[in-house]
Formats: structure tokens, C-alpha cells, sequence
């Protein structure tokens, strides 16, 4: 490839936002389908917004469950007309994605309102159906391998990563023990109970080193925002947060033997650089929370710290909504639940909320600036999908 | 260190027998080139024909040129066990029952890493060597080895589950009047058997090596003759529930085409005993084989047929013989199936012309009874599939998947 082609430039995002945070509160396990929870949040965002569903006109949908339909059965389903339409099976990066295709969709004017949801139900027994057929390579390669799901695979990419960096089960206990101090004050989330570090360090194994707390629960449930333009939501009276900058990448650095980091580490520079903000900036930070390892390198791949440097980091900060490094301000999937690809948009969501100033739980102090990550699909050995968003609120 | 296996202690008839289970035996078409492999013991990846990277888990597209030429070729099987799990909890009913269960991620010195089940002696940071087995549900997977054999790796019971190990195992022998059937009773005396039954039809008859056969230790003759549908059941009835390894060493080698044969005399002797035969001891045995293949140490874990490699490709010298040969070798692809939900494998053993009296005009190579009985126990030592046993057995399977057309046409002339 000649070396002096032109390179293409990242167009800012002028005057996106977000508006019209909606969860719809989780269940352990449901009888209802997952059309029924997106649906829900679709009403949601739509009467959040004073709108009608004749003004949506772009719909991006994230299911696991709402096979054999995609988000083309959803327009029927639901009643939408969009002119604009995406689906996004992309799990735990998923709401990320999301929103930077619909951002450019409403800057570029291909659609006015675009409603992103992401809903899945469990029913007893579809979270083991799912895994078995999760990709084929897991169906080839690592569903007949003891069958003990991503906490098996994860277990790995831990086991390596404390090896190789030194890192404790009690520093991802810090984790997970915040989250929980956080999911205390937040009406949804499914643990109600305090966790202390010893109990973090006392639970059962699930797949060494992984134990119970640092697994996150598979439930039900749904999250939805929407994309408009800022002029629009102002018109509207609709509290939004600013798109600064986003970030996606997958399959990155194939040729790690396991993998210790994400994509973000090959485009943050270009992230910080689009939104004119340092990671010194940054007010609060919602990771993807699948496990705690994963939160760690985000940390480190995010610049929040160097590489191998998460687990002093997480010992020099307390990460509670009120402490130095406010992180998975709602409780996270760990704390709150994983609705399938819900989990990919809950860190989303809680992040409007907390710069619209409307958070369920836990308030950021003086919250100007937040960040949003997103990981997930781990089809053979490693979590393949990256992505970051940076959004800032009215003051910022 | 394993912990040698214990002899198991006598069953209590009053007990659950524990129903068999299988392990997810979903694979993509692609993946099957691992199952090839694995049926004959061999270490194979993709190999990309283009830019020569070696490829996993299988794939229709190199991951380094796009190339579609991905061929299954032989690798080098070392590498290093990087990160270690120990699984506790299973969505599975298979590996729920067989908990705590080890997996690992191995950076292969080749290029990929590779998930793979650990055996006990194995430990993270330290070198290994991968194996391809067929688990349970007789599918492909791969298996760490420590680098080195250790003392009793084979009782491992991760590694077990994986193999057919005679140790401790029942066995029958279906024919002891042959050279083959008494060499391979010694040889599965010898490789731990708890008991080794061998039928003998007619047992009124005295026949040569009577004696021999009779002081192998753990031998213990049974009246069974193949030919006799009332005999197969009768043996079944008394002995099927204590058998864990039968092998079907009736034979019945004669000389000749089809046309020169007068009349259907021998070609219905040849079909009794060995198509017949076999169908007699499938009907008896394999639903109590196929019911007992999750009991314990000493489940159910393989029917063998020694089959002539003359099965696989007409030798018009023995036409007749081969065509009931291929007759047998088809059953028991059948037989693969039927036997499967049980966990219970299915072993061919081919071979060429043998040092016996039935071959005697044949030209060397011969393959002695007793490399043809220690090829079986290795064989059912290693869990394969399919064994190829002698020079002769070797060299048509190899001109077999040159050029099959070119095979008949030698094998007639």
C-alpha cells in the first residue's frame, strides 16, 4: 500500500446527544419474551421523550433472545416505521456500537430520532442453550471442554493476568465490593445485600481463580436511550448528554497467545484526541463489568494507569460513586444483573443519567465528563469487541 | 502424580447403574478434519497451503492470507501450558457428574494456542504435548500430556474417560480356538485386564494351544460358538452385564474369487461366521454394552473387530473373504452409531495377511497374532478408532487415498 495515501479524518460529532435513559427493571428469570422487554423500553423512551412512535424514525436493536427475528421483525412488532434501521449482536459492546452508528445516522440527517435498545429474557435453562451455540468456534473448541461457560474462559484470561502482573483476588474484590457499596442505592439492581471483602474472598470457587463474586448473574431485562440532535432535545425540553468521542475495535492484537489486553489500547490516543479531554478529565468511568479482570484493563487500556499497573491502581483509589475514581456508579452487571445484551448498555445509560443529572443510585459529585466502555463476544478464547465512548453533561 | 486406579470393588446389584452421558458432540463440517485425526492417533492442524501458518480452531479462511486451501496436515504437538482452570461448576450433565474438571489455555510452539482438557500430572507454566482423543460422544478433542510420561499416567481420570484402557476392564474374547484369539488373551492378561473370558465352541473339541491358553493368568474359558444364535445368547445372558471390552476374533480365511467358488457353501461358512457372527454378538451384547458405558472404572468402553485391511479394497486372490470382510467393516460403521450414546467406541483393527495356516501361500509380510494382540491393546490404551496393524495394512491404506481406481486395479492383476 503506497505510504503516501490520503488518510481519511474522524468527523466530531457536532451536536449529538443522548436523551431518555431508560431501564426497565431486571428479573432473575422470565416468563415474558425478549419482544416484550424491548418493547417495554421502547415505550419508555418514546413517553420519556414526549414523542409519539410515528416521530421514531431509526431503531437499533441488541437481542440475544428475540430469535428468529432481528430488528426487522421489531418494526412490525412494535409498530415503527423507521427509515432507519441496525441491529447490534454485539454483546457487551453492543450499546457503545450503538450509538456511534446512530449518532452518525441523525448528525448526517438519514434519520431525526433513533431509539436504542437492548432487551433480553432468561428463562430457566436458555443461558446453557445460548452457550452451546454461542459461535462455532466455542461449539468446535471450547463448549466440549468442560462446558463451564465464559467463567471458564475468563478463569483463564485471569489466571494469566495475575501472573503475569501480579495482581491479587483481593484487588478485583475491591471491585466488586465498591460495586456493591454502589448497587445499595440503586433500585434495580438485583443484589440487596452488603459484601465485604472477606465475604468476596470466602465464596465458593466457580472455575479457579474465579469465585461467585466475581461472576455476574444472568437475568432479564432491557435498556434503551435516544440519539437526536441537541437543538431537538432542547426543543423538547429533554435532558441530554454531549457525544465527544468514540472509539471500536475488534479482534485486536490476534497474535497475544491469551489475551491481557483490549482494542482500546490501539485507538485511545485518537478517543482522548477527538474529544479534547485527558483521561485526567474524565469524572467517572462505567467499565464492562463480565468480570472483574476485565474492569482492570480497561483501567490500564483506558489510560487511567499503565499497563500492568490496575491492581495498585485500584488499591490507590476508592472506586464508589463518591470516591476518587467513580466506577460502575449503578453496581454494574456484577452488582445490578446481566440482561444479555442489556449488560452491553447498562454503563450507557447510567452514564446519561449521571450527567443529566438524574441518577437512580449513587450521585457523582460535579459530574461533567463521563466514560463509557464496552467489551464482549468471546466466540473462541478472548473477548473480540472493544469500544469507548466519552460523553459530557451540561456543565461540561 | 496419578494416583494408581484401584480395582474396583464388586458392584452392588441393588445400586443405580448410572446412565450414560455424553460431553456437547456438535461440530462444524470443518472440524471433522480434527476427528480424522484423532480416530488414528494422529496430531493434525490446518496448515495453510499458501503461507504455511498453522491454523486453530478450524477454520474455512487463513487468518493470515485469506487462502481457502486449509488441508489437516501433521504438527508438531509441543508447547507451553500457559493458565490453568479448575472447573467447579458445569452447565452440562456430562462434566456435572465429573467434577472438578481441568482445562488450559497451551500457546503451541507452532503459532495458535489451543483450549484443552489437562491431565492430572500436568501444571501451568510447564511444557506439554497435545494429543487429539475422541471423547465420549466421538468427537475430536485435545488432550495436554505432560511432557514427559509420568509413572500410571493412564489411570488418570481425565485422561481414562478419554481411552479404553483394558486396566482393570472386563474383556471377551469371542474366539480362543485361533492363534489370534489365544495371543490376544495373553495380551490382555498382560495389560491388567480383571478377566479376560474366551469363547470356545464346542469345548468338548481339544485344540492346539488348549493348554497354553488355559494357564494365562485370569483366564477363564466360555462356551460360545458365533455360528449358534442360541449359544451368543445364552453366553450374553450369563456374561454381558461383566463385559467392558468385547473383541470379535473369529475369522474365517479360504482362498479364491467369486466365479471359482462351486455353489454358496463357503461363502455362507465365511458369512456365519464372520457377517452373521458379528451380527449375532452386536444383537446380544451391545444394548448392555451401550447401557453400561458411565459405570464406574470399569464401565463399558469398546466393542473391537479385527477386520482383514482387504475390507477397505477388494484382493480378488481372497475375493469371496473380502467381500464378507467389507460386509463387517460396514456393520461396524453402523455398529459406531448404534453403540454412541453410550460412550462406547467402536474399534476396527486392520491388517494384512497374518502368520497363520490360512495364509500359508502368502508372501511376507505377515504380521505375527502377537503384533496383531499388542497393536489392539495399544490401540485400546490410546482410544483410538481405527488401527492399521503390519507393513501390508499400512501400504493399502496409504495407496487407498493416493488413488483408489489404481488400487483395484494392482489388487487384480
Amino acid at each position: 500500500m503506497a505510504a503516501d495515501r490520503p488518510r481519511s479524518e474522524r468527523m466530531p460529532y457536532d451536536g449529538v446527544v443522548v436523551a431518555a435513559p431508560v431501564t426497565i427493571p431486571y428479573r432473575r428469570y422470565s416468563t415474558n419474551t425478549a419482544h416484550w422487554w424491548v418493547g417495554r423500553a421502547v415505550r419508555e423512551v418514546i413517553g420519556a421523550a414526549g414523542l409519539t412512535s410515528a416521530d421514531i424514525d431509526g431503531l437499533s436493536l441488541a437481542s440475544f433472545t428475540v430469535g428468529p427475528d432481528t430488528a426487522i421483525g421489531l418494526t412490525q412488532h412494535l409498530g415503527l416505521s423507521p427509515r432507519w434501521l441496525d441491529h447490534v449482536p454485539l454483546g457487551g459492546a453492543s450499546g457503545v456500537v450503538a450509538l456511534r452508528r446512530a449518532a452518525r445516522a441523525v448528525q448526517c440527517g438519514d434519520a431525526e430520532f433513533v431509539v436504542c435498545v437492548a432487551g433480553d429474557t432468561n428463562q430457566v435453562d436458555s443461558f446453557r442453550r445460548m452457550l452451546s451455540t454461542f459461535s462455532r468456534f466455542a461449539q468446535d473448541a471450547v463448549y466440549p471442554y468442560g462446558s463451564g461457560g465464559p467463567n471458564a474462559s475468563f478463569a483463564l484470561i485471569t489466571r494469566n493476568y495475575m501472573k503475569r502482573y501480579g495482581a491479587t483476588r483481593e484487588d478485583f474484590g475491591r471491585i466488586c465490593v465498591a460495586q456493591r457499596d454502589n448497587a445499595l442505592k440503586f433500585p434495580h439492581a438485583l443484589m440487596k445485600k452488603p459484601l465485604t471483602l472477606d465475604e468476596y474472598l470466602g465464596a465458593r470457587a466457580i472455575s479457579d481463580p474465579i469465585h461467585l463474586f466475581d461472576c455476574v448473574m444472568p437475568c432479564a431485562g432491557a435498556e434503551a436511550f435516544l440519539v437526536c440532535r441537541d437543538d431537538v432535545a432542547r426543543s423538547l425540553g429533554l435532558p441530554a448528554a454531549r457525544l465527544l468521542a468514540t472509539i471500536e475495535r475488534h479482534n485486536a492484537f490476534p497474535e497475544d497467545p491469551i489475551q491481557y489486553r483490549g482494542g482500546w489500547a490501539l485507538d485511545i490516543a485518537e478517543f482522548y484526541a477527538m474529544a479534547g479531554v485527558t483521561a485526567a478529565n474524565v469524572d467517572f468511568v462505567q467499565t464492562y463489568d463480565d468480570y472483574p479482570v476485565i474492569c482492570m484493563m480497561q483501567i490500564e487500556d483506558l489510560g487511567f494507569c499503565g499497563k500492568g499497573e490496575g491492581a495498585q491502581f485500584v488499591r490507590a483509589n476508592t472506586l464508589t460513586a463518591d470516591g476518587s475514581f467513580p466506577h460502575n456508579t449503578s453496581g454494574g452487571q456484577l452488582s445490578v444483573g446481566q440482561a444479555g445484551a442489556a449488560g452491553g448498555f447498562l454503563g450507557l445509560v447510567e452514564a446519561v443519567r449521571q450527567l443529566t443529572g438524574a441518577p437512580l443510585g449513587a450521585a457523582v459529585p460535579d459530574a461533567a465528563i463521563g466514560l463509557v466502555s464496552g467489551f464482549g463476544m468471546i466466540t473462541y478464547d478472548r473477548g473480540l469487541a472493544s469500544g469507548a465512548a466519552l460523553l459530557a453533561g451540561g456543565r461540561a | 502424580m496419578t494416583k494408581p486406579l484401584a480395582r474396583p470393588k464388586r458392584k452392588d446389584p441393588l445400586k443405580k447403574t448410572r446412565l450414560p452421558l455424553l460431553p456437547a458432540g456438535m461440530r462444524s463440517r470443518t472440524a471433522h478434519g480434527l476427528t480424522a485425526a484423532a480416530a488414528e492417533g494422529r496430531f493434525q492442524l490446518q496448515v495453510c497451503a499458501d503461507c504455511a501458518q498453522v491454523v486453530y480452531p478450524p477454520r474455512d479462511a487463513c487468518p493470515r492470507c485469506l487462502s481457502h486451501r486449509l488441508p489437516f496436515r501433521d504438527a508438531d504437538n509441543r508447547g507451553t501450558l500457559l493458565a490453568e482452570t479448575t472447573i467447579r461448576t458445569s452447565t452440562d450433565v456430562y462434566f456435572r457428574e465429573r467434577m472438578p474438571w481441568r482445562i488450559g489455555t497451551v500457546a503451541l510452539d507452532a503459532g495458535p494456542s489451543i483450549v484443552a482438557h489437562l491431565h492430572g500430572d500436568l501444571r501451568e507454566g510447564e511444557r506439554t504435548r497435545l494429543q487429539l482423543k475422541l471423547d465420549k460422544s466421538g468427537q475430536a478433542i485435545v488432550m495436554a500430556l505432560p511432557a514427559e510420561d509420568t509413572p500410571d499416567m493412564h489411570d488418570d481420570p481425565q485422561w481414562r474417560e478419554l481411552t479404553c484402557d483394558p486396566k482393570y476392564r472386563r474383556v471377551l474374547i469371542t474366539d480362543g480356538r485361533t492363534a489370534v484369539g489365544q495371543a490376544m488373551a495373553e495380551a490382555l492378561s498382560q495389560a491388567g485386564a480383571a478377566i479376560v473370558f474366551v469363547g470356545i465352541a464346542d469345548p468338548w473339541k481339544p485344540f492346539p494351544g488348549e493348554d497354553r491358553l488355559r494357564k494365562i493368568e485370569r483366564v477363564e474359558t466360555v462356551a460360545l460358538d458365533l455360528t449358534d444364535t442360541l449359544s451368543v445368547n445364552e453366553c450374553a445372558g450369563e456374561f454381558a452385564p461383566k463385559i467392558d471390552i468385547l473383541i470379535n476374533t473369529a475369522e474365517h480365511v479360504r482362498a479364491g474369487g467369486i466365479i471359482e467358488r462351486k455353489g454358496l457353501t463357503v461363502t455362507r461358512e465365511e458369512l456365519e461366521i464372520r457377517y452373521f457372527g458379528l451380527t449375532r454378538l452386536a444383537q446380544a451384547f451391545g444394548p448392555v454394552l451401550r447401557a453400561r458405558g458411565a459405570d464406574g472404572v470399569n464401565s463399558a468402553a469398546a466393542f473391537v473387530n479385527l477386520l482383514s485391511v482387504y475390507a477397505l479394497a477388494n484382493w480378488p486372490a481372497y475375493g469371496a473373504f473380502s467381500a464378507a470382510e467389507a460386509a463387517c467393516l460396514s456393520a461396524a460403521q453402523s455398529l459406531r452409531a448404534e453403540l454412541r450414546p453410550g460412550g462406547v467406541k467402536v474399534l476396527n483393527v486392520f491388517f494384512g495377511p497374518l502368520e497363520t495356516e490360512w495364509y500359508q501361500t502368502v508372501q511376507p509380510p505377515k504380521v505375527a497374532p502377537s503384533a496383531l494382540a499388542r497393536a489392539t491393546v495399544s490401540a485400546l490404551q490410546q482410544g483410538l478408532e481405527d488401527v492399521f496393524v503390519g507393513d501390508v495394512a499400512e501400504d493399502i491404506r496409504a495407496r487407498l487415498a493416493v488413488n483408489a481406481k489404481a488400487l483395484e486395479r494392482e489388487l487384480g492383476s
